[in-house]
């Protein structure tokens, strides 16, 4: 584990609520993620894997204590910064795909190059490579409602790599899809993490799909309760 | 980066159609009530302008009776000595700074020619009248100073008195009945058409002042005398010569109010012209009103919008959309909707003012700075009203927007 730090915990809260009612999703949460890992995260609902993956994302800030992305003290940026920051290094790919409707693959895909500026001519050819890297040549003109749900994420796949980003953030991404498609989609994961060295950070409720994870990271109470690499789960 | 908005928002506008149409009414119909009203307004000023110039340029008309009070015209006065002829000849010796000096006395009369007959306008007057209304023949000649002198049974015409009698027949040399008297017609008036207040101008006879007097009114009367004023003095410095000079014959001194009346038309035109002035500008603020309901229905609608795309916001906020990029998206979006019905408003706006203008034969008088005003005031209702809406999408969290359902 040579590659440099992209994220960075350390002792992050984030509480809900006021006085007696007040709530820590996150309490006291240490970590560190390098370039290049694809990490699952785990748990219960209400253990506070959500708010560590928007934090992650950089959608959301934590209430105490340091997040830093890439060196950057991401958690005490304005919504603008995160903004671009979301813009220039991190894709999302959501459990509900949420692709914009009636609206084409190839279009859905260039979306984010139009908050980069990018030109029209460059903005299709970009995304007709993404929608090549995840194999869905000839169903650029399609609408989402057109596309079937394993389909459907592949686009929302291609939408969060066009920009080329350090991170991919995946909120239970096989959650909507059966057990064939779900592999699909994790082997094209798998592929896209070793291939391009994409860092992937994947909530999950499935065993089998963190599985394809080199690292799993179990939440629990606003805690981390473990934190196990592959090669030692195996061992 | 904005032509790409632009085409985002039409995409939008046209997948809601029918709600998009129903926002739009409401500036369409203040923009076409707007453009209406502030068309048909200037055309009617053109046609009031038109009337008063057709009554005759810089002109003075002399009546019997008390000037005009502030209650309004004064009316006929009966105890009032009438105009007479050495009134004209006191004004033809004295006047300087007049190009005609005409009498005139008029009366409502049957005229008969073979087995038609038409009521019309018949006015008693001299060869100077044409000249002191700027009133042309299209045919034929005026009468002569010797016909006027002597009162001869000649008379010119107008154009709805010639189509009443001869269609499009030549009427020169014919003999019409005019009351109990023959009289030849020796020439047709230029027509006129009718004035602002709805009278026919060209339902008219005339003839030799002495014939009239003579055959017809049965008194040596003059209602009006007419003064055109020539081309450098204008008519302000005329009237109070007009009036010196009949003060004088008249024998009215000057502690008493005259027994007659001057009334300018050049200023009757001005104030003619600023009451539809003022007129049209009145229907144009009543209409601008609707313009303000219609930027609520943009407002409301716009707000509708933002919910219901909730999550699509978020999604580009997660994306890394920029809250500007928000923003820009539904002013756009508002600006374009309103600009939609600015323009619908503009054709449907000129379209009925088009038809207005044909009815009430008024000049159509499109103003491009009207047009342009409507659709920059439209733009500029689609961004204020959206204003609001658009920054209530653009200040959305992206967790719970992408949350939404």
């Amino acid at each position: 584990m040579s590659a440099p730090l992209l994220i960075t915990f350390d002792q992050v809260w984030k509480s809900y609520g006021e006085g007696e009612a007040r709530v820590h999703a996150l309490a006291g949460v240490d970590l560190a993620i390098r370039r290049g890992e694809f990490v699952a995260i785990m748990g219960p609902s209400g253990s506070g894997k959500s708010t560590a993956m928007n934090i992650i994302g950089c959608l959301d800030t934590p209430t105490a204590g340091t997040y830093s992305f890439m060196g950057v003290d991401a958690g005490r940026l304005d919504r603008n910064r995160r903004a671009l920051l979301r813009n220039l290094y991190v894709g999302f790919v959501f459990q509900g795909y949420n692709l914009l409707p009636r609206t084409t693959a190839a279009e859905n895909v260039e979306l984010p190059l139009i908050y980069r500026g990018v030109a029209a001519r460059e903005r299709r050819d970009l995304a007709m490579q993404a929608l090549a890297e995840v194999g869905l040549v000839g169903r650029e003109h399609h609408t989402p409602a057109e596309l079937s749900g394993g389909q459907q994420q592949r686009v929302a796949i291609a939408r969060a790599i066009v920009t080329r980003p350090t991170l991919l953030v995946a909120d239970e991404p096989t959650g909507n899809l059966d057990t064939a498609r779900t592999h699909e989609i994790m082997e094209l994961l798998a592929r896209l993490n070793t291939g391009l060295g994409l860092s992937i950070v994947m909530v999950t409720h499935e065993a089998d799909v963190a599985d394809y994870a080199g690292r799993t990271i179990r939440f629990l109470d606003g805690h981390v309760a473990s934190d196990t690499l592959k090669a030692e789960a195996a061992a | 980066m904005i032509w790409e908005t632009v085409r985002l928002s039409l995409r939008s506008i046209r997948r809601n159609i029918l709600r998009s149409f129903l926002t739009l009414l409401g500036i369409v119909i203040g923009v076409a009530a707007v453009i209406a009203m502030l068309t048909i307004g200037s055309g009617t000023t053109e046609k009031v302008k038109a009337d008063i110039s057709k009554l005759g340029s810089n002109l003075l008309v002399v009546r019997a009776g008390r000037p005009a009070g502030p209650g309004g015209p004064g009316g006929p006065d009966q105890t009032v000595r009438p105009l007479a002829e050495k009134d004209i000849a006191a004004l033809v010796a004295h006047l300087s700074g007049a190009r005609a000096i005409s009498p005139a006395a008029q009366k409502q009369v049957r005229v008969i020619f073979g087995t038609e007959s038409l009521t019309t306008g018949v006015t008693g007057t001299d060869s100077a009248y044409l000249d002191a209304r700027d009133w042309k023949l299209v045919s034929g000649r005026p009468f002569s100073d010797s016909e006027t002198r002597a009162g001869t049974g000649v008379c010119l015409i107008g154009e709805t008195v010639r189509q009443q009698f001869f269609g499009a027949g030549d009427p020169e040399g014919e003999i019409i009945r005019v009351n109990r008297t023959s009289c030849k017609i020796i020439g047709l008036l230029e027509p006129k058409g009718y004035t602002g207040f709805g009278q026919d101008q060209d339902n008219v006879v005339l003839m030799p002042l002495h014939a009239y007097q003579r055959r017809i009114a049965g008194n040596r009367d003059i209602d009006n005398i007419y003064i055109a004023a020539d081309e450098r003095t204008p008519t302000s410095e005329l009237q109070p010569r007009v009036e010196d000079i009949l003060r004088d014959t008249r024998r009215v001194t000057p502690d008493r109010d005259p027994d007659f009346a001057i009334r300018d038309m050049t200023q009757i035109a001005d104030a003619m012209t600023s009451a539809t002035t003022t007129m049209t500008g009145m229907l144009g603020a009543v209409a601008g009103v609707s313009l303000l309901v219609g930027g609520i229905g943009i407002m409301n609608i716009m707000l509708v919008s933002v919910t219901e795309r909730t999550r699509e916001i978020g999604i580009r906020l997660a994306i890394g959309a920029h809250e500007k990029h928000i923003l820009i998206q539904f002013l756009v979006e508002a600006t374009v909707l309103s600009l939609l019905g600015g323009i619908i408003g503009i054709v449907i706006g000129l379209s009925l003012a088009g038809l207005a203008s044909m009815a009430l034969t008024i000049p159509f008088a499109p103003s491009p700075a009207v047009v342009l005003l409507a659709v920059g005031f439209s733009a500029l209702i689609g961004m204020v009203f959206g204003f609001f809406p658009a920054l209530r999408g653009a200040r959305l969290d992206p967790i719970d927007a992408l949350r939404h359902e």
